[in-house]
């Protein structure tokens, strides 16, 4: 297991975000600090609308932030212009939805490799190394198959295979395993806490799915636009 | 990721279809229509293209080619002794009344070629001789004329009827483009021309000369106004100057104007609304790969792609609908259908335009789209 002395990966300080305007603006969130570390899989959790979402999303650099900075790997996220921001997303961050998706048109492999079209990696060693990814998610059987034929839970393994086929340092993940049955969720979660125990790579994962939990390092409560308490969690999966 | 924006695009199979229609629609009608007007133009100004002559010299007022203002028989010499033309020759032409031997009446333009020459005559010949114009009461008429007069069981080779109560002989049948009015063609030599019709103090229609091939024809053209006051054209000038009269003069335009438009309007609405949806239902896709760090840029670039692939693919095919449409229906000289390059370009350039709309809505909409969109 990672503890706090492992260097951080994301460092967020003071971050405001707040949505609308005049009477109907509402400040979701309110002054956040966090630190996630290298090797640690982090668990985002706190009840509906209390912002781990646009916390979320504003790590991912996906939506821009009022006021604070946000440093992950090292780079000021929050000062980077729009395009390196987006360059700099697509080379070290991997992304997992409680949607999966995954577009329709594509097979399993073609989706897996859509990262790696998006870094400009020539079409044959993108699908050979999607395939590659699609066998350690134990779906190398699957890789002509389109999304509408598998299963949810194959669906979020391509999804998983997809974020992490460019060998992502940090993995974000939404609800990951909201749209799975028990045995499936767990294998998800099995699988993103190999990657989250890597020493270079760290998992977010924000869940309201308590048969998961045991699989994190930490787990911050968000509540309101704050966070209330971080918490470690016991190896035996006990908070 | 053209490959993904490709595989997107027809993986959506019943849009694609949609969009195919719409586009292969708007292309088909505007090429259609475009077509159909511009063969006839090349219809009203036929009186000048049958006679394939470099040089026509009119009235100075002259409005257009059918609209006939005579002039003094001296202007033949005139012409000719202008510096630069290396020949000049009349040419009558007006209407008259043509009597079948089964009583019927039917008008014609009457067409008097210089007796030397045939300067002016038709290129090809279906029937006869055309040179047996000069026996004695000979004529020659143009398929159209044999059309129109009964066909070839009431006027053939050989047919004998009155113009202006003279004898008149069918030698040969000629090819030429139908005109406008259709109005069936009878040509003869000049000399008799003139004897067929009532007396005037006026008989010469036009002046046809050449240029020497030293001599440019827009200098010879100037000096032949400049010299003689008479109106001078190339047979090019001469021709738009009869379609542009034509245009302001009919409701043609407007018309089949109004048509293109249409077509140009729906293809636009069709393909802006289906492409529009085809992206909205998509926005989570578009919202996941900007996620994962493809750039506005890239999005913009997959969808111009999709926009140009289904657009050119309906340009193919909606020229090709047309293009049957027109060898089906034009190929008995029934209508006028007329596919030039210039209006196939033409075309090409509305498409793209309709294509760069349809793409621009949804490039304005991916590029406010918000990648937290995938986590909502």
């Amino acid at each position: 297991m990672n503890d706090d002395t492992q260097p951080a990966a994301v460092r967020a300080r003071g971050i405001v975000k707040s949505f609308g305007a005049g009477d109907t603006q509402v400040t979701v969130l309110k002054g956040i600090d966090l630190d996630i570390h290298l090797g640690e899989l982090l668990l985002l959790v706190g009840e509906s609308g209390g912002g781990k979402t646009t916390l979320l999303s504003a790590i991912a650099g996906i939506l821009d932030i009022d006021d604070g900075d946000i440093d992950v790997l090292g780079v000021p996220l929050s000062a980077l212009p729009p395009g390196k921001r987006t360059r700099f997303r697509g080379q070290t961050m991997g992304f997992i939805y409680q949607q999966f998706n995954l577009l329709p048109a594509l097979t399993a492999a073609e989706n897996v490799a859509v990262p790696l079209f998006i870094q400009k990696i020539g079409r044959p060693e993108a699908l050979r190394r999607a395939r590659a990814m699609l066998d350690r998610v134990g779906l190398g059987d699957r890789v002509d198959f389109l999304p509408r034929n598998l299963s949810g839970g194959q669906q979020q393994r391509v999804a998983i295979a997809r974020a992490l086929v460019n060998e992502p340092r940090l993995l974000i993940c939404d609800e990951p395993t909201t749209a799975l049955d028990g045995p499936n969720g767990q294998k998800i979660m099995e699988l993103l806490r190999e990657v989250g125990r890597s020493p270079d790579r760290c998992v977010i994962v924000v869940t309201h799915d308590s048969r998961i939990f045991h699989f994190g390092d930490r787990m911050a409560n968000l509540t309101d636009g704050r966070i209330t308490n971080i918490e470690r969690i016991q190896q035996e999966g006990t908070v | 990721m053209n490959y993904v924006a490709l595989k997107m695009l027809f993986g959506d199979r019943a849009k694609y279809l949609m969009l195919l229609c719409g586009l292969t629609f708007a292309v088909m009608l505007i090429v259609q229509q475009g077509a159909i007007f511009w063969g006839l133009m090349m219809w009203s100004q036929a009186s000048i293209s049958n006679l394939n002559v470099p040089i026509w010299i009119t009235d100075p007022g002259i409005a257009q080619v059918d609209e006939v203002k005579p002039l003094a028989d001296t202007a033949v010499d005139r012409v000719r002794s202008v510096d630069g033309v290396e020949w000049a020759v009349p040419l009558y032409k007006g209407l008259l009344r043509a009597r079948l031997a089964n009583g019927e009446y039917h008008q014609i333009t009457l067409t008097g070629l210089e007796s030397a020459t045939l300067i002016g005559r038709p290129a090809e010949v279906l029937e006869g001789r055309f040179e047996d114009i000069l026996q004695p009461d000979a004529v020659v008429i143009d398929q159209w004329a044999m059309e129109r007069m009964g066909g070839p069981t009431v006027i053939t080779v050989g047919t004998i009827f009155e113009l202006n109560d003279k004898l008149a002989r069918v030698v040969a049948i000629a090819k030429t483009q139908k005109s406008f009015t259709n109005i069936p063609v009878v040509y003869t030599t000049y000399e008799r021309a003139v004897r067929y019709v009532p007396r005037e103090r006026r008989t010469l229609s036009y002046v046809l000369a050449k240029a020497k091939d030293d001599v440019p024809a827009a200098d010879v053209i100037q000096r032949i106004r400049t010299q003689t006051g008479l109106g001078a054209f190339t047979e090019e000038d001469f021709g738009w100057k009869t379609i542009l009269w034509v245009l302001k003069n009919t409701g043609i335009g407007i018309n089949f104007g109004t048509t293109i438009l249409l077509g140009f309007i729906v293809g636009m609405a069709i393909a802006g609304q289906t492409f529009y949806l085809f992206t909205v239902e998509n926005l989570r896709q578009f919202g996941a790969l900007k996620a994962m760090g493809a750039s506005t840029c890239t999005l913009a670039r997959m969808i111009l792609l999709q926009a140009f692939t289904v657009g050119l693919t309906g340009y193919g095919v909606g020229i090709g609908l047309a293009t049957v449409f027109g060898y089906l229906t034009a190929s008995g000289g029934g209508l006028p259908f007329v596919e030039t390059w210039q209006l196939l370009l033409l075309v090409l350039v509305a498409l793209l335009v309709i294509c760069t709309f349809s793409a621009l809505i949804s490039i304005i909409k991916l590029a406010r789209l918000e990648p937290a969109i995938v986590f909502r």
